[in-house]
């Protein structure tokens, strides 16, 4: 496994091509899209033919910021059980067994985790 | 690198993305305005060309032509690099996924990474802070709700689509796309281990958990695209377009590209991972990776993949006409608790059965 840096230069030509259509075709439609003149309803924000009230950002349920949280938290077990989810293979070939109550030592600290914020009702999004 | 192995990536590139991916985009939502009218009884466009095949042209050309309005409430700057971040992050994550065996000798990946997966997920999840900004740059009550929502819905299924993966990387020992293909093309596919080594009992067992994390993958990946059962970021009847309403012309084309190349890229990925990618079923042709293949077999390869990815497209189509919308609480109790769940008692399932069947 020979993973040096070059390989990723494909990778760096493909973001310039994707964010250089992106340009293009952004202003391709400013430059070649019709124009006709604005006046104050139509540069109002759209709210179903009705005049907007208030303001454009209203507050929301601080339940997304949990989320937003745990999703963090679950992300990272994700991507720590990647390289052990790699290697397992070779280690149950070769009869390593501690190699599998080490996982589930990992996952189960994270599951209390989970079934503390489930307890709290930090997912539940029916109440009140 | 030297410059011709680069001009060789560049052919690569400009060939995947423009030559296939982007005529597949437009004729999926051919595809699905013909197939969603032949499910409801209806014709559908017709009308451009035979059958309406040239409709695609035509939409784009008027996405093009027509007004590129920003209004004056909008944060200008965020309102215009929300689309471009949608769709970027979209296509780049083709560069990692094996669409080919080999043609003349040259690998059909632009990318031959040994991290595949991790970078598909890591380029997939950048395309939330395009949504999220074009909520927030729209400065107006429907965007906002629906890029919030949206937000929340893509980062919930995140966890269970990492999860779904790790039984695969398990039983394959492997990140490297490539070969992750070739193994199933002589071992048998992890769905179908009907020849090679999985057609065995331990293969055979493994196909419990391997139908489960298809099956979480694919529900998963729904969520991710913003597909039907999950469409709530912009259902209809609560926030109008969700956190495209303020969006016109060429700025929403690049929303509406960004969301079917991502559907088309998962639904490479579901292939590469759980049907054997470019391979053939019961080993025709298959290819270890070692001897250099005559160019006929990597043409067939080539067509065996994109083929199976085209009725991946019309499943998603299928679903999309056939299945009513969640609620918003039903969605994320799914995302969260249960398939996140069933995804982590998968793994332990998975290692059992490797450690305890020979």
């Amino acid at each position: 496994m020979n993973e040096s840096l070059d390989n990723y230069l494909p990778v760096l030509l493909q973001i310039l091509i994707a964010a250089g259509f992106a340009v293009a075709t952004l202003i391709a439609s400013a430059l070649l899209g019709k124009r006709a003149r604005r006046n104050e309803m139509k540069d109002s924000a759209y709210e179903c033919g009705m005049l907007p009230i208030g303001e454009g950002q209203s507050r929301f349920s601080v339940k997304f910021y949990l989320v937003a949280m745990l999703f963090v938290l679950f992300d990272i077990e994700v991507v720590f059980l990647v390289p052990w989810a790699v290697v397992f293979k070779e280690a149950v070939a070769s009869g390593a067994t501690q190699f599998f109550y080490g996982m589930l030592g990992f996952v189960g600290v994270l599951f209390l985790a989970y079934l503390y914020a489930l307890n709290k009702g930090a997912l539940n999004w029916k109440e009140s | 690198m030297d410059f011709i192995a680069l001009a060789i990536s560049a052919v690569k590139i400009v060939g995947l993305v423009f030559l296939v991916i982007m005529p597949m985009v437009a004729y999926a939502v051919w595809a699905e305005r013909r197939v969603s009218a032949l499910i409801q009884d209806r014709v559908g466009p017709n009308r451009v060309g035979f059958q309406g095949l040239l409709q695609p042209v035509a939409d784009g050309l008027k996405f093009i032509l027509k007004e590129d309005f920003t209004p004056k409430n909008v944060r200008t700057g965020y309102y215009w690099l929300a689309p471009a971040l949608t769709m970027v992050p979209a296509l780049l994550t083709c560069a990692v996924l094996p669409f080919g065996s080999q043609l003349f000798g040259e690998p059909m990946v632009i990318a031959n990474l040994n991290a595949g997966p991790l970078f598909i997920f890591a380029i997939a999840s950048l395309s939330v802070y395009g949504i999220v900004l074009a909520g927030w740059a729209s400065n107006s009550k429907y965007p906002f709700l629906g890029g919030v929502r949206s937000t929340s819905q893509m980062i919930s299924y995140e966890i269970s689509l990492g999860l779904s993966i790790i039984p695969v990387l398990m039983i394959l020992g492997d990140l490297n796309l490539g070969r992750m293909v070739q193994d199933q093309s002589v071992n048998g596919w992890l769905m179908l281990p009907l020849w090679g080594d999985r057609f065995s009992l331990k293969g055979l067992l493994l196909l419990v958990p391997v139908v489960i994390s298809f099956v979480v993958f694919t529900v998963s990946m729904f969520a991710e695209t913003n597909r039907l059962p999950f469409d709530l970021p912009e259902c209809e009847t609560e926030l109008v377009a969700g956190y495209h309403t303020e969006y016109s012309s060429m700025k929403f084309a690049l929303f509406f590209l960004g969301e079917y190349a991502a559907m088309i890229i998962g639904s490479g990925l579901a292939v590469t991972l759980f049907f054997g990618g470019w391979s053939l079923p019961f080993g025709w042709l298959s290819w270890d990776g070692k001897a250099d293949l005559p160019w006929w077999q990597g043409l067939i390869h080539m067509a065996t993949f994109f083929g199976k990815v085209v009725v991946f497209i019309l499943f998603f189509i299928w679903v999309r006409w056939s299945l009513p919308r969640f609620r918003f609480d039903q969605l994320m109790r799914l995302g969260l608790v249960f398939f996140f769940e069933i995804a982590v008692i998968n793994i332990i399932l998975t290692a059992g059965i490797m450690m305890l069947v020979k």
